[in-house]
């Protein structure tokens, strides 16, 4: 076990001598987080508008749903997905098991309703204000939605970073559809755990910084484009 | 019917019939909302051509009657015939502009690209739109970005871009300096030879003298008078519209 200091130390060094574990434990958080934010956006950001314009018998049970849902346990999602991909699960004929692909359904699924439900609201309250407009236009349901969806662009960025924020941070669903099988689907959250359980701390740490950088990177370069869109009046 | 129930939903592609339009005829139309009778049991009846102003104080119900002849609302009671066709038939060969303009987060030419696209009307001639309000030189610039006058412009520019057989205009002008008023009236007067009807709400008396034909003075949600242009600012038949006229307060 080593001290903090020592530890510290050690991390930095590891980072920035490129160190190629760390490098590939990176790479492959990335993939898997990224490609479940955009499978994410692609089917939470036209259900949050759907919801947001639409006025049907339930609505009210499906935002409660959807409000309910983004407090999804990790673990539980893992838990189901590994079921439906296990060997003797509906889906085990895929082989998808402790592979990346299983990583990135289950982090589709738990950020999806993150991703549906504050799209909702941004989209929602934009709606507020073009309602009547797109009414005296006779828009159709999915003119509204494109157009709505578009206009809220720069907000729906911050939609997208909580989602991602989330995929990145979490480790319950991934350390169980995944597996934490070195050089196959070792992410940061799940090397983590590992590292710090067998005192290898500073691996922990410095995966712990890299993915502290990224959190900060990404929230800096959607803070940027949102204040250029702000400038011209486009938030 | 409730008051939510109202606020109707959005029309889905709907078909629009083809016939006239005018006369319109209204028939002891009523709107309740939150409780108070807003359109008390109006009865009038609009001609084929011209520009009608509809005046009158403060909650006196003028924007919600634009709302109700565009179809945006669903009276509570009552009769609104455009020719033999329902308001929400008819929406698409309407526009409305609206005291706010609402212009969407985009460039001035993308917003005019948007509704020549979303009404499948010819994408060519949003220069020439542009052209006509006065806005060319501002094509590329953030429409949420335009003074007052030029939003509005470009409002009329969109509601223009879908050719529309009226024209509903809720005091268009409300808060601009004279000069963009008279830019503003100017594309409105230009449309009416292109055989625009024009439905005009507005507080201002000039703007009603320089732009009516017709005047329909509202008073508590009920026609308080309707009368021609000339004779309605010359001898105005009712106490409501005579002190409105004269600068006393309507109650």
């Amino acid at each position: 076990m080593q001290s903090i200091g020592e530890a510290l130390s050690l991390a930095l060094s590891l980072i920035l001598s490129g160190d190629a574990d760390i490098v590939e434990i990176v790479l492959l958080s990335l993939h898997v987080s990224l490609s479940a934010t955009i499978l994410a956006c692609l089917i939470g950001l036209p259900l949050g508008a759907l919801v947001a314009i639409g006025r049907f018998p339930g609505r009210n049970a499906v935002l409660i749903l959807m409000n309910a849902l983004m407090g999804l346990p990790p673990v539980v999602v893992g838990l189901l997905v590994y079921l439906y991909l296990s060997r003797s699960g509906p889906l085990g004929f895929l082989g998808l098991l402790y592979t990346p692909t299983a990583m990135i359904i289950a982090q589709t699924i738990l950020i999806t309703p993150i991703v549906a439900a504050l799209s909702r609201q941004v989209l929602e309250d934009l709606h507020a204000e073009y309602a009547d407009q797109f009414r005296s236009l006779c828009l159709t349901r999915l003119q509204s939605m494109q157009a709505l969806l578009w206009d809220a662009r720069y907000s729906l960025l911050t939609v997208g970073l909580a989602g991602f924020g989330r995929a990145v941070a979490e480790v319950g669903a991934v350390i169980i559809v995944g597996g934490n099988i070195d050089h196959l689907t070792r992410v940061m959250t799940t090397a983590i755990a590992l590292e710090t359980s067998r005192g290898e701390l500073a691996l922990a740490l410095a995966l712990g910084i890299v993915l502290l950088v990224i959190a900060l990177g990404v929230n800096a370069a959607v803070h940027s484009v949102r204040l250029t869109a702000a400038r011209q009046a486009y938030v | 019917m409730s008051d939510a129930a109202a606020m109707i939903a959005a029309p889905e592609a709907q078909a629009q019939d083809t016939g006239p339009l005018l006369p319109l005829r209204i028939g002891a139309l009523t709107l309740r909302l939150g409780g108070a009778t807003v359109i008390d049991n109006l009865d009038l009846t609009l001609g084929t051509t011209g520009c009608t102003v509809i005046m009158g104080p403060n909650g006196a119900g003028k924007s919600l009657l634009l709302k109700l002849l565009h179809g945006l609302l669903e009276p509570t009671s009552g009769r609104i015939a455009w020719g033999e066709y329902a308001p929400a038939q008819v929406t698409a060969r309407q526009a409305l502009v609206f005291q706010k303009p609402v212009l969407l987060r985009r460039s001035v030419a993308a917003n005019l690209d948007f509704v020549l696209r979303a009404r499948a009307k010819d994408a060519g001639r949003r220069d020439a739109l542009l052209d006509h309000v006065g806005l060319a030189h501002k094509a590329s610039q953030p429409a949420r970005l335009l003074s007052g006058g030029e939003a509005q412009r470009l409002a009329l520019a969109r509601a223009l871009a879908t050719d529309p057989e009226i024209l509903f205009l809720d005091e268009p002008t409300a808060s601009l300096d004279p000069v963009a008023v008279l830019k503003i009236e100017d594309i409105v007067i230009k449309a009416r030879p292109a055989g625009v009807r024009v439905i005009f709400v507005t507080h201002d008396i000039g703007q009603a003298r320089r732009m009516a034909d017709d005047v329909v003075f509202l008073n508590r949600g009920r026609v308080a008078e309707h009368s021609p242009a000339a004779a309605f600012f010359a001898h105005p038949s009712s106490t409501a519209a005579r002190d409105y006229l004269n600068g006393r307060i309507v109650v």
